[in-house]
């Protein structure tokens, strides 16, 4: 009897463990996702490098202009950076269906870049490598459009 | 009874409607997204200051239809582009003074494009217009020709609409830097002033034919009416009934078979260039899609970029920033609308597959391509599957 009621709690205490690690898992799996932030600091912390769309919003199927704003660990404006921009969709092993380029520095740290275009809707990423007086770094961007 | 049978229903509709497959909000969204509805309006073309005048409108029709825009007079746009076959006309590769090498492309919605032809060689609606006129294989006229068709045939109605013709009484009747080599030899004996004259006769006359393309639009269609009541939250009436099959067939296009991340949109395309594994066709010449044409787009004297521009360089974008280099190129063809599609066959760029079948076939074993990477992936699907993605497709066309 002594060893049924042992067994019976064996197995309940068993469950139980297996429940918390399923929703260990699955709760650490729904906070994941990719990061989507479009400010952070670049690879080896050369650089913060923060992007937006002149027009506010990312607009799938259209050719936008974005505002690159980078400025060094600290907090002053990086000037004259070679800024060289490459991409794609990682979930499809495809490029940018378009080559963005900066097309001028507007100071302050500010870029001009134009050209982008997201065509499909997913995960894109922007992978931008900078080179200034500090040194060369790079950054990824994740957005969804 | 009858208050029974209203009960099941209810509970019928609780239960995810009698075994239909229900959608999901993200879903929902993606269908509305495809609708018609969705389709914003027609952009200004900024250069084409013709693109939405009338008369311009009226003349592009004209000539579209005209058999004598051709060296024999028997080709017009319209031969290969018929009206009342979507603008196509239902052949494995187009047919004008001979066989050409590539499937002629119905033209509902063709302006909202950003590049033109399967590997979007050209990209504007108007300089896209000038390539048939002088394909030895289309038309096969050239643009000196054209010129003095133009005056003698049109003067009056061409220079109520652009200002006075040039001086043509000195051009060759046949003249042309794409031509034979007889031609080719007059328009290297033009002057510079008798050239432009005619380079921008020719170009007027892709800015109406242009204009004229700009009225041909996508039809409502079944989908779009389904689309409308599920988003109105209202179940659908008569003809926008889907079946379980139709449902299943779209639940499987935004979903497990990926068909949506390309064929997007309120047109079904991104208007980009993929690989999609479509073999090449054994007796035509090597075609590697739009790696082979990036160079020809730029050098185009007809492009944004060029003399013949109407307006700023800012509508230029798309040009200035194209992607000129990568092996994604290879092979790759403009992804086209779905709207209509179960109505023309056959498909793909040189009419590769007989039937729909046969396209979500080829989509499910995803076989490496010839050259460069097919970027679609192998599909598990039933036959019952497969089916009902046909199935989907075709309320696209009715
Ligand atoms: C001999 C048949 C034929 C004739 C004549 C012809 N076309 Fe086409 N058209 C085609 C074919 C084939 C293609 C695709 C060719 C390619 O991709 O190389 C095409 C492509 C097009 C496209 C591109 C559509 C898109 O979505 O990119 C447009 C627009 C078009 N034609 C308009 C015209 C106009 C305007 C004329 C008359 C000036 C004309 N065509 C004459 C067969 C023809
Ligand atoms: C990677 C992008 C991509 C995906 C994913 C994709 N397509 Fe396509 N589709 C294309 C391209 C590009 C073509 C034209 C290729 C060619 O002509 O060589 C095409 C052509 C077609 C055609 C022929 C249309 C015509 O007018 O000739 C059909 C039908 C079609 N696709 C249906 C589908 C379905 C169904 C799916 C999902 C199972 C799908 N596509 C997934 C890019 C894609």
């Amino acid at each position: 009897m002594a060893s049924l009621w042992r067994y019976l709690l064996a197995v309940i205490g068993l469950a139980a463990a297996l429940a918390g690690i399923v929703a260990a898992v699955y709760l650490h799996g729904a906070g994941q996702g990719p990061d989507l932030s479009l400010s952070k600091p670049t690879a080896n912390g050369l650089f913060v490098a923060s992007l937006r769309p002149q027009s506010g919003a990312v607009q799938q199927g259209l050719l936008q202009s974005w505002q690159l704003t980078l400025v060094a660990r600290d907090g002053t404006p990086v000037e004259n950076a070679a800024i060289d921009i490459a991409g794609g969709m990682p979930q499809h092993d495809h490029g940018l269906p378009t080559s963005p380029q900066v097309t001028g520095y507007l100071g302050q740290g500010h870029y001009r870049i134009d050209g982008v275009k997201f065509t499909m809707s997913g995960l894109w990423q922007l992978r931008l490598t900078i080179s200034a007086a500090q040194g060369s770094d790079t950054v990824v961007f994740n957005i969804v459009p | 009874m009858r208050r029974r049978t209203g009960l099941a229903l209810a509970l019928c509709a609780v239960l995810a409607g009698c075994g239909k497959p229900d959608f999901s909000d993200a879903e929902k969204k993606t269908i509305a997204s495809l609708a018609l509805s969705a389709l914003p309006p027609l952009p200004a073309d900024t250069t084409n200051r013709y693109a939405d005048v009338p008369a311009a409108e009226a003349f592009g029709s004209t000539l579209f239809f005209d058999l004598s825009m051709s060296r024999d007079g028997t080709v017009a746009c319209s031969t290969c582009h018929k009206i009342d076959r979507q603008f196509q006309d239902d052949l494995p590769q187009g047919f004008g003074v001979a066989r050409g090498t590539r499937r002629t492309m119905p033209l509902a919605g063709v302006a909202y494009n950003s590049f033109f032809f399967w590997d979007g060689r050209r990209d504007s609606l108007w300089a896209q217009a000038l390539v048939p006129l002088e394909n030895p294989l289309e038309q096969a006229g050239n643009r000196a020709a054209y010129a003095h068709y133009i005056q003698s045939r049109f003067g009056e109605r061409y220079e109520r609409i652009f200002g006075p013709l040039p001086d043509l009484s000195t051009v060759p009747s046949d003249a042309s830097p794409l031509g034979t080599a007889a031609e080719k030899a007059a328009w290297a004996g033009m002057t510079d002033v008798q050239r432009d004259g005619v380079n921008r006769v020719f170009a007027n006359v892709g800015k109406v034919l242009a204009a004229f393309e700009r009225s041909i639009m996508p039809a409502e269609t079944r989908f779009d009416r389904f689309a409308k009541a599920l988003a109105e939250g209202v179940s659908p009436q008569g003809d926008s009934v889907f079946s379980d099959q139709e449902m299943l067939g779209l639940k499987l296009f935004i979903g497990k078979a990926n068909c949506v991340t390309c064929h997007d949109g309120p047109r079904f395309t991104d208007g980009s260039f993929h690989n999609n594994g479509t073999p090449p066709v054994p007796d035509l010449p090597s075609d590697r899609g739009r790696i082979a044409v990036l160079a020809e787009l730029d050098a185009d004297p007809f492009n944004c970029l060029g003399a013949f521009r109407d307006g700023g360089e800012e509508a230029c974008g798309e040009l200035k920033f194209m992607r000129r280099t990568g092996a994604e190129l290879i092979r790759a063809y403009k992804t086209p609308s779905l709207r209509g599609v179960a109505g023309r066959p056959p498909y793909m760029h040189a009419g590769q597959f007989k039937t729909l079948e046969a396209v979500v076939a080829h989509y499910a074993e995803a076989a490496p391509s010839v050259e460069g990477v097919n970027e679609t992936h192998p599909l598990t699907l039933s036959d019952r599957e497969r089916a009902a993605l046909v199935a989907f497709l075709k309320t696209l066309g009715e």
